[in-house]
């Protein structure tokens, strides 16, 4: 049995990780600096998972969502976890095999437990986006998600990539045996052998974000930034569909990143506005409806710019033999 | 005669897809082989993993079988220019490659033609394969496909790897860019990499030692991993469940059982609670005693060949335990908030968003339900309206519950544990709690033609009031089930109406049920969104009609005659339509009743014929003096039975009413000898179609006898 002072603590999974998706090819972004609810809402995954050009990236995404708070009070939920995502555009034909060797290189040896690959498909309507694919058990626990994505923004992906989550927390309790996310070492100081938790670290994160989002959050100013963040995103999108065609320079310059960004602040302020219990039932599907509204108008825009990038890469000769022809834009 | 193996390799495919496309392979390649003429009868063993569908298919030719096929040529008039061959005489020739005198000449109806026999030479059966398989291959049909290379590639889950061979021989087609050989695949973890197979019949073996086993074995061996852990613990036994073995057979290539335990003092939570997040989110087996009482341990089916230190049962335990808790904190939270204080909350959750929130559908439902109370308790049968009208209020309300949030599947039932444990209303009995309890736990059964019944009275009037108020209120929109498609279980929910109804004897009628479902509509904001009353009739009538017909047939075993006849006369009467079946049923085979089937069938022809001739029967039968005999006769029975027949009927006992209305066929019979009734005579002929129309009129009070399947003659 592993025991708790052998095992990897909490930064070392990540670093462990981190190096073994490094060392096969990935580009390690930091963390995203607007909030999101999951790693799959960073552009890093949202937009570069759009169009033709390969990409590897695995970074890890702190991902908030207010209404699973629970004050710091539940040893098994957070209002905001860590992911770690790791993103291959295309897939290799080896994925899972790739990925099950990350687990060995995080010192989980296979053959001494139990690993499944259980039916799970991922859906999210905000972002219109879905793929298929599994939820990894190991001994009975969920340990990661691990989808091909086939749409995204509503565009049909090709190539097609595929998404691992690792849900950072639960395999660390796992790893060091711990029964309260709060208990799990997080950094061990080499000298002394101190420990430092994730209670340590976040406790009192959870605590008081429990409490904004619950109890303290200005309804009526949050609504005002959702209006606003969402107002701008769209004014961004029209004044992108109203370029003339002739103008790729422009095009490409265009802050679409920036209309994203806003994109993903109005989710957020949506979920604190439901976590507030402020969003009546009827006026919920409406609200989604908006952010998915903005979310599809970027990626179809997105698809767009970048196709016109890629035409102007060719253009330069330095185009990549596969370049596609870029989606319409409708 | 060669043996042909094909192993499709596959990521992890979905278990509850496994058997079903595993059927269609076995099939689809079945046929294919019978159609390409490679065998007489495909012998077609299946093989399937959640990493592989694989057939193994016997006895095939090697080549196909030679063929002589006759091919038709031009005519001979056209052919032949005064006795000598023209041009299409010899292209014709020199397509077939047969000289000219050779050539035979065929009669047909249009003449003369040219033809020849041609040999068609088999092609090999590994040309065959490669040509036709990838398209079978690419046709399984898939509850959920997806695509990985080009969209036009669709698969359940990406191929990795193809074995196809005939006997020793590598056959090399291609499917989906991956190119068939003779390497499978072990076990991902006891055996990984690649498995030579040497021959077709020599794969099973192979896999067995690369730790992948049929899933028959795996069954096998399931079964028997789970007996030998459940040994350890004294008296126990693990619950039989056949969906959740089929799941875990299909998600394995080589199973082992562990036995884990959990600490006994959450067996302070409810029964439901436990099981459902050992089976449904766990997958595991949960262990009772001799009494069926649970014990505090569980058995996990793991996918690997044991678990020698103990590791893998401390994780599974691990995961069980936060689970437990969660549902612990869970049943603990809930309780701050008690059920009546959740009422309210209700109006925050939609059941529709035209329909309007469950708060709405509450207070429907509750009116529905003390209507339903009434009429079942006038009719002299014992029903608490007070125990169902509390029922009818608090029956949604777990929907607010963190419990049923977490575990949906456990709606109902919930708010059924939590009434029982909680003060509903200070001035009641516990007894009249306990009932109040039943009634919504019960609420949603049954959920299945297999599912048991609401325990009580009171939750079989809170089950149909229930499921009546979202039938009336869906079809008002129009979100009718159609072909496949019924996303809101409406077919399965009138079901569960018309079985309670017959197995509680209710005396309610289904216009009636519905019609008042409908009304508690009107005056509210959906009545907007509403068809009109005659085309959401139009609907419902085809739902009940198809419901009656399901359970008639499907469930009591009538026959389809006896079924359409009886469903053609009122068929919102439930009791009365299933005892008026009963009735036919006993009837339908005594000669007397089949020479008044087939005398109805009759009846109905020729009125139907009047009919379509603008001929109008006379308003009623009259006793002209000049009437032959034999209609004066058979009116004046028909008068004479008419009146007892009715008070049979009206006793229900239409056995009775049956057997008296056979007692006319020797009249009837005799009529129709000697009694024309298509006479030219207007006046004659309209009094004869009245008789025949007040005659079939006062069968069809029971069932449209001429539905009636008559043997011999009519």
């Amino acid at each position: 049995m592993t025991t708790k002072s052998n095992s990897l603590t909490f930064q070392e999974l990540i670093l462990r990780l981190q190096t073994f998706w490094a060392e096969r090819g990935c580009v390690l972004q930091q963390p995203y600096d607007v909030e999101v609810g999951a790693g799959t809402m960073a552009p890093e995954t949202f937009l570069r998972v759009l169009g033709p050009r390969p990409y590897k990236v695995a970074y890890v995404q702190p991902s908030r969502r207010p209404a699973d708070g629970r004050y710091g009070e539940n040893p098994n939920r957070l209002y905001k976890h860590m992911q770690l995502q790791v993103i291959l555009k295309p897939p290799p034909e080896n994925v899972q095999d790739l990925y099950l060797e990350s687990l060995r290189a995080i010192g989980i040896d296979l053959r001494r437990h139990d690993i499944k690959f259980e039916e799970d498909n991922w859906e999210s309507p905000t972002l219109g986006a879905w793929g298929i694919g599994w939820q990894v058990m190991l001994d009975g626990l969920e340990i990661t998600q691990f989808t091909y994505f086939q749409q995204c923004g509503g565009v049909d992906l090709d190539p097609i990539s595929a998404e691992l989550t690792y849900g950072l927390e639960r395999i660390a309790a796992f790893l060091q045996d711990v029964d309260s996310i709060y208990e799990i070492v997080w950094a061990r100081e080499p000298d002394t052998g101190r420990e430092v938790t994730y209670g340590d670290v976040r406790l009192a994160d959870e605590q008081q974000f429990s409490v904004y989002n619950f109890e303290a959050a200005d309804v009526e100013k949050t609504w005002k930034h959702f209006e606003l963040c969402e107002a701008e995103a769209k004014g961004l999108l029209e004044k992108y569909g109203s370029q003339p065609k002739e103008s790729e320079r422009e095009k490409l310059r265009f802050p679409l990143l920036s209309a994203y960004d806003l994109c993903l602040k109005c989710s957020h302020l949506f979920n604190v506005l439901d976590a507030r219990g402020a969003i009546s039932v009827t006026e919920r599907v409406g609200v989604i409806a908006r952010v998915r509204a903005l979310a599809v108008g970027i990626a179809k825009a997105f698809v767009d710019q970048q196709g016109t990038e890629t035409a102007d890469a060719a253009a330069e000769g330095e185009g990549k033999s596969d370049s596609r022809e870029p989606a319409q834009v409708t | 005669m060669a043996d042909f193996l094909l192993e499709i390799g596959c990521e992890e495919i979905p278990a509850r897809m496994i058997e079903g496309a595993s059927q269609e392979l076995g099939r689809r390649v079945g046929e294919l082989l019978s159609r390409e003429r490679l065998t007489a009868s495909a012998n077609v063993v299946r093989f399937s993993t959640p990493r592989r569908l694989s057939l193994i298919a016997s006895g095939l030719a090697a080549v196909q079988p030679d063929v002589e096929e006759q091919v038709m040529g031009p005519s001979t008039k056209v052919a032949y220019k005064d006795g000598v061959p023209a041009a299409p005489a010899l292209a014709f020739a020199k397509k077939v490659g047969i000289p000219l005198a050779d050539l035979q000449r065929i009669s047909t109806p249009k003449g003369e033609y040219l033809a020849a026999t041609v040999k068609k030479k088999g092609r090999a059966a590994s040309d065959i394969l490669c040509e036709m398989l990838p398209r079978e291959l690419g046709g399984i049909y898939w509850p959920k496909n997806m695509y990985w290379r080009k969209p036009s590639e669709r698969f359940v889950r990406p191929v990795r790897w193809l074995v196809a061979m005939l006997d020793g021989e590598v056959v090399p087609l291609e499917f989906d860019g991956v190119a068939a050989g003779n390497a499978s695949q072990g076990h991902r973890i006891l055996s990984p990499g690649p498995v030579q197979v040497s021959r077709a019949a020599a794969y099973v073996e192979s896999l067995r030692r690369a730790k992948v086993l049929s899933s028959e074995e795996r069954l096998q061996q399931i079964r028997k991993a789970l007996d030998a852990a459940a040994r350890n613990i004294a008296g126990a036994r693990w619950r039989e469940d056949r969906e959740l073995l089929d799941t875990v057979v299909h998600l394995t290539e080589f199973p082992s059982a562990l036995l884990g335990n959990f600490d006994p003092e959450y067996l302070e939570l409810p029964e439901e609670v436990l099981v459902t997040v050992m089976r449904d989110h766990q997958k595991y087996f949960a262990l009772e005693d001799a009494s069926g009482k649970l014990l505090p341990h569980f058995l996990a089916v793991l996918n690997t060949d044991g678990d020698p230190d103990g590791t893998i049962r401390h994780g599974h335990e691990r995961v069980l335990r936060a689970r437990f808790n969660d549902a612990r904190f869970f049943w603990q939270t809930d309780q701050k908030h008690p059920l009546r204080e959740r009422m309210e909350w209700l109006r925050h959750v939609t059941f529709q968003k035209d329909l309007g929130s469950y708060y709405d559908k509450a207070q429907r439902v509750q009116r529905l339900c003390s209507w339903i109370s009434e009429i079942v308790r006038r009719n002299g049968m014992q029903v608490r309206p007070g125990v169902v009208h509390k029922a009818a209020c608090l029956a949604k309300t777990d929907l607010t519950t963190e419990l049923v949030k977490e575990f949906t599947e456990l709606q109902g039932i919930v708010g059924g544990l939590y009434a029982r444990v909680q003060q509903l209303d200070p001035d009641l009995p516990v007894a009249t709690r306990i009932s109040i309890a039943d009634a919504i736990y019960d609420q949603y059964k049954p959920e299945s033609m297999e599912d048991t019944l609401p325990r009580t009275i009171e939750g079989a009037v809170l089950s149909i009031g229930d499921k009546a108020d979202s039938i009336a209120g869906m079809f008002g929109l129009g979100l009718v089930p159609s072909g496949s498609k019924d996303p809101f279980a409406l077919r399965r929910q009138a079901n569960a109406i018309v079985r309670i109804i017959a197995e509680y004897k209710l005396p309610l009628r289904l216009d009636e049920l519905f019609g008042d479902a409908l009304a508690a509509y009107q005056h509210s904001a959906a009545a907007q969104k509403m068809k009109s009353q005659s085309d959401i009739w139009l609907d419902l009538n085809i739902l009940i009609f198809e419901r009656l017909t399901f359970y008639l047939r499907e469930f009591k075993g009538y026959s389809y005659d006896v079924v359409s006849a009886v469903l053609s006369s009122d068929h919102f009467d439930i009791l009365g339509t299933i005892a008026r079946a009963d009735a036919v049923k006993q009837v339908k085979d005594m000669p007397d009743f089949q020479a008044i089937a087939a005398a109805s069938k009759r009846m109905r022809n020729i009125l139907r014929q009047a009919a379509e001739k603008g001929i109008k029967p006379a308003e009623s039968f009259q006793y002209f003096a000049d009437a032959q005999l034999e209609e004066k006769m058979l009116a004046a029975q028909v008068e004479k039975m008419a009146p007892r027949v009715e008070s049979s009927r009206n006793q229900k006992d239409y056995l009775e009413a049956l057997l008296l209305l056979s007692t006319v066929r020797p009249t009837l019979d005799t009529f129709f000898d000697k009694v024309m009734v298509m006479v030219d005579d207007e006046g004659v002929r309209a009094n004869r179609l009245a008789l025949l129309a007040s005659l079939l009129r006062e069968f069809s009070t029971i069932a449209d006898f001429s539905e009636i399947v008559t043997e011999g003659k009519s």
